[in-house]
């Protein structure tokens, strides 16, 4: 049919398809990154003690040999120092190295379900607000303010000191307290495309309410909750680092960093790795998760753009 | 001859990009005479409006700019500094842009941006720039203009705050006034009512007008000579008579023929098209720049460089291969088809 | 011989908006009273400015919002929110920016599918058959299935919005300024494309549009709309012969046309656009239009029949007066 294929003029060849594929993109721009590879392997590495712990430590971190307490690290230049203990051992005379290993575990598995929590509390309530807009929003900007009100220390603190202490505890403490960053960027995310004219046609098209959420909005909003997810997980970490050195977060002898700095903070003058190295430990996970976040907003943003 | 306010011989703008070097605009020339209204004319990304921001010398940071011969009013503008630059803008040459709504700063109220205008290039008092704003803000048609002055500019109206740009630039009377898109955000009664202030103005103060646009209906409505550019470069240059009328270069017949006129085009038929796409200006561009959608292209267009050549009078040029004879009936078997 | 496909009767949509600081909400007319029949096989342009209202129309139209008061037929059968899917199936828009209607995230292959997957098309085996059909059909080569949205240019993307619309084989196609967005070479592309498109499958097009030259095009009936309301109403060469309503006229005269030497015309009409929160009194249009009368600000003007519809005062004494519908403020 002739008037077709006037209709077809104007079709560029394969090879004018310049643009390369949106993943062909990501990928270029993830290896130009060094500030996310390195955010990445650093957090790799960590996940990989947390997960291997018992195979790869070497010792069991709540043996207590008080005979061979406060050995120092082996670049310390004392005679006590041995490879046996390459970080040497605490006050109770437990490895340090093993202990540091576990607390990673502890670390991140209350980083990751804390953030979790409050990821699913924060996304579906700004989600909820910024696509219904009116009635909706008002409902959750009044919840977003009176949590934003509360300070989430404090309120740790007390529920803490009232139901008692357990790793179950801090992390719905945390997980509870910590979604308004989560509420604030999706409800303006959502905002922005919701307004978009692809969410009009789907609409159009006769798609459902929820279907129009997680084919349409959420994909396009996951960049964001990636990236507010990592932020959220070093919060959450540095928050029960805080609390477990008030002595109400994790309990002894549980090896939390936090707790590990705690306890070591009478010696801080007389053995000083033994602040030192989960301290250092704290800062290396809450550097590379913020790295890794940083990086990842880096390289999506630009798409966005687009 | 009458005296001509900008000059420009082989201008280039190269913009560093990560596939290497964009040659956003690529070796043209033209001049504009004292009261003229020269019309770049061409679609999006073909370099018009990086053309204008050369001019002003407001290209981003990864842009490099070079020319033959760049003067205003006689003075050289390719070695001044910031500092001269800025000085000249506002002064001898003024801008207007596309979005009123963003080109105004929120912040201040109209009358201290017009009057700023005036302030930072003329040794007049406040009162004095103030009766200036005024008197301007009555020419461009706004009524109850001293009670403006108190106004910001989101409370006025898309066409009314192009009205305000377009006092704005007049405060200093400049030599040079470039209008990048300046109706394409109005309504069309409002884009006439601008375009009609525009030619009036320009003849009261004969002031010379540089329009860039996409719209060939504006153009052949307000500007005395065209430049039509595609890919960086100028295809046809002429008065608005010659290049409408007699089209000679092979985009500029396909782009007239793309758009319907009420009455004169068949309803429903099919209107002319130009296949294919815009081509990637990072790095050279082998022969003719249109040879890729060109009808007529054959090998001989896509080696070596085309120039610009007269077309049957002398002011009217294209860059094409072929002859005005053969453009000319072009022109007319395209018609038919 | 009336076959209306789409029938508005006296249609209203008022948004409460914000009138300024400390001012509480007032009522914004943004459609205000329309009756409006679209017939089968017809194009029917709807030009009017930002602001006139032919937006939140086209919305109504497609069953995105509920009209305050009035009622919206489709094939005999009232729109509204509950019918989403049976409207769907019967009307399809495309709009008027093609990069920010085609989702990044998702294949040109997936979005093209999505009405047959979303309206529970029964034979999923040809859905592909179909989708790279329909690409066929709007010029699109089908080795761009498994390609994003970003890797296309502009007219390919319109394209893509176009595929996804016919797939499911509407009856109607909502036009909202199809090609505003583009150039004009790629413009002529997608409105040839469209003719085509309306003779293979005997679409009827609502086309919305501020471009007249456009709509003079493509549009076989025209309505002019100012301040929510239709001010006129005819065939388009009727319409553009001998408009009859002051605004037509201005906005006729506003056309600029690539002719040279006939120069920017003077369209005569005063003040800027109204606030819509804050309408004149009377005509709507009174404090722009040329040919005011004493009357005009005082009192609605009456639609006058006269093949096609003109609401105007100018009109009144000869044919027939009709009450003004409207309640002047």
């Amino acid at each position: 049919m002739a008037s077709i294929s006037t209709a077809r003029a104007g079709i560029p060849t394969a090879e004018q398809i310049l643009e390369p594929s949106p993943g062909a993109l990501l990928r270029k721009r993830i290896f130009g990154n060094t500030g996310l590879i390195i955010g990445a392997a650093v957090l790799l590495a960590i996940v990989f003690v947390a997960v291997f712990a018992d195979v790869i430590s070497p010792g069991d971190p709540y043996d207590q040999v008080l005979s061979r307490k406060l050995i120092p690290p082996i670049w310390h230049e004392s005679a006590k120092a041995t490879w046996e203990h390459p970080l040497g051992t605490d006050a109770l005379g437990r490895d340090y190295l093993t202990r540091l290993f576990h607390g990673a575990r502890i670390s991140l598995f209350i980083g990751f379900a804390a953030m979790f929590i409050s990821g699913i509390i924060g996304t579906a309530l700004g989600v909820l607000s910024g696509y219904f807009g009116g009635r909706v929003d008002m409902v959750v900007n009044f919840i977003l303010t009176t949590r934003l009100s509360l300070p989430v220390v404090l309120v740790a603190l007390a529920v803490v000191s009232l139901v008692g202490s357990s790793l179950t505890v801090i992390i719905w403490v945390l997980g509870l307290l910590i979604w308004d960053r989560f509420a604030v960027v999706m409800r303006s995310a959502t905002q922005q495309i919701r307004n978009l004219e692809y969410v009009a046609a789907a609409q159009a098209l006769g798609c459902s309410t929820p279907r129009i959420v997680l084919t349409e909005i959420m994909p396009n909003i996951l960049n964001h909750l990636i990236v507010v997810a990592t932020l959220e997980m070093a919060h959450a970490i540095l928050l029960e680092a805080a609390l477990s050195f008030l002595g109400l977060g994790v309990q002894p002898p549980e090896p939390s960093w936090g707790l590990m700095v705690s306890e070591a903070k009478g010696m801080m003058f007389f053995d000083s790795w033994l602040i030192g190295i989960p301290g250092a430990a704290i800062f290396a996970l809450v550097l590379a998760i913020n790295l890794l976040g940083d990086g990842i907003r880096d390289v999506t943003a630009p798409e966005n753009r687009n | 001859m009458t005296k001509q306010i900008l000059e420009i011989e082989n201008l280039c703008v190269d913009i560093d990009v990560p596939s290497g070097v964009l040659r956003a605009v690529q070796n043209i020339s033209f001049t504009v005479a004292k009261g003229e209204t020269l019309s770049i004319v061409g679609e999006s990304g073909c370099g018009k409006s990086i053309t204008a921001l050369s001019l002003m010398n407001l290209l981003p940071k990864s842009a490099k700019r070079s020319a033959d011969k760049l003067t205003l009013d006689g003075r050289d503008l390719r070695d001044l500094n910031e500092r001269e630059m800025s000085d000249l803008r506002g002064d001898a040459m003024a801008m207007i842009f596309q979005e009123p709504m963003t080109s105004l700063n929120p912040a201040y109220t109209i009358g201290n941006q017009l009057e700023e205008a005036m302030l930072r290039h003329r040794n007049v008092s406040t009162a004095e720039a103030r009766d200036r704003a005024v008197f301007l803000l009555e020419k461009v048609g706004i009524t109850a203009a001293r009670s403006r002055l108190g106004q910001y500019p989101h409370q006025l109206s898309g066409g009314l705050r192009q009205r305000v740009m377009i006092a704005m630039s007049l405060m200093c009377e400049p030599a040079l006034i470039l209008a990048d898109e300046p109706t394409t955000a109005l309504d069309v009664t409002i884009q006439a009512q601008i375009l009609h202030l525009l030619a009036e103005l320009r003849h009261e103060f004969d002031s010379s007008l540089i329009l860039i646009t996409h719209d060939l209906g504006i153009v052949a409505r307000v500007a005395d000579r065209v430049a039509v550019m595609y890919a960086g470069e100028f295809v046809e240059t002429g008065t608005t008579e010659q290049v409408f009328n007699a089209p000679s270069h092979p985009y500029t017949q396909g782009l007239l023929r793309c758009i319907p006129i009420p009455g004169k085009t068949k309803r429903g038929a099919h209107l002319g098209a130009i296949p294919g796409i815009v081509p990637n200006l990072v790095g050279r561009i082998e022969g003719c720049h249109f040879a890729s959608r060109c009808p007529y292209a054959d090998d001989a267009c896509r080696t070596g460089d085309v120039a610009l050549r007269p077309s049957f009078e002398k002011s009217h040029e294209y860059r094409c291969v072929l002859s005005p004879e053969i453009c000319a009936a072009n022109l007319k078997s395209g018609a038919a088809a | 011989m009336s076959d209306p496909v789409i029938e508005a009767s006296d249609v209203t949509r008022t948004f409460m908006i914000s009138a300024g600081f400390m001012r509480g909400k007032q009522p914004l007319h943004a459609v205000n009273g329309i009756s409006l029949n679209v017939e089968r096989g017809e194009v029917l342009g709807i030009v009017g400015e930002s602001g006139c209202g032919k937006t939140t129309l086209a919305k109504m139209m497609l069953g995105l919002l509920e009209p305050t008061s009035g009622t919206l037929r489709l094939d005999g059968k009232l729109v509204g929110a509950a019918h989403r899917i049976e409207v769907a199936r019967i009307l399809q828009p495309i709009f008027q920016d093609p990069y920010s209607s085609l989702n990044p995230r998702k294949s040109i292959g997936d979005i093209i599918m999505l009405p047959l997957k979303v309206q529970n098309d029964p034979d999923p085996a040809t859905w592909r058959k179909r989708a790279e059909d329909i690409m066929d059909l709007v010029g699109l080569p089908t080795r761009v299935y498994n390609n994003y949205p970003n890797q296309l240019s502009g007219g390919q993307r319109q394209r893509v919005a176009i595929a996804r619309a016919l797939i499911n084989r509407p009856k109607i196609v909502i036009c909202d300024e199809p090609t505003s967005a583009l150039d004009v070479s790629v413009q002529s592309q997608i409105l040839n494309l469209l003719q085509d498109l309306r003779g293979e499958f005997g679409l009827t097009y609502v086309l919305i549009s501020h471009n007249l030259a456009v709509v003079e095009h493509m549009a076989t009936r025209v309505a002019v709309m100012y301040l929510g309301r239709i001010v006129e109403q005819a065939d388009t060469d009727t319409l553009f012969k001998a408009p009859k309503h002051p605004y037509t006229q201005a906005l006729l005269g506003s056309v600029l046309t690539p002719e040279p030497g006939l120069g920017v015309p003077d369209t005569h009409l005063g003040a800027a656009y109204p606030n819509p929160i804050d309408p004149p009194s009377g005509c709507t249009f009174h404090p722009r239009c040329a040919q005011v009368m004493d009357h005009c600000s005082k009192q609605a003007p009456p639609a006058v029949a006269n093949g096609g519809m003109v609401e105007c005062h100018l009109y009144a004494h000869g044919g027939g007066r009709k009450s003004p519908k409207r309640k002047s403020k």
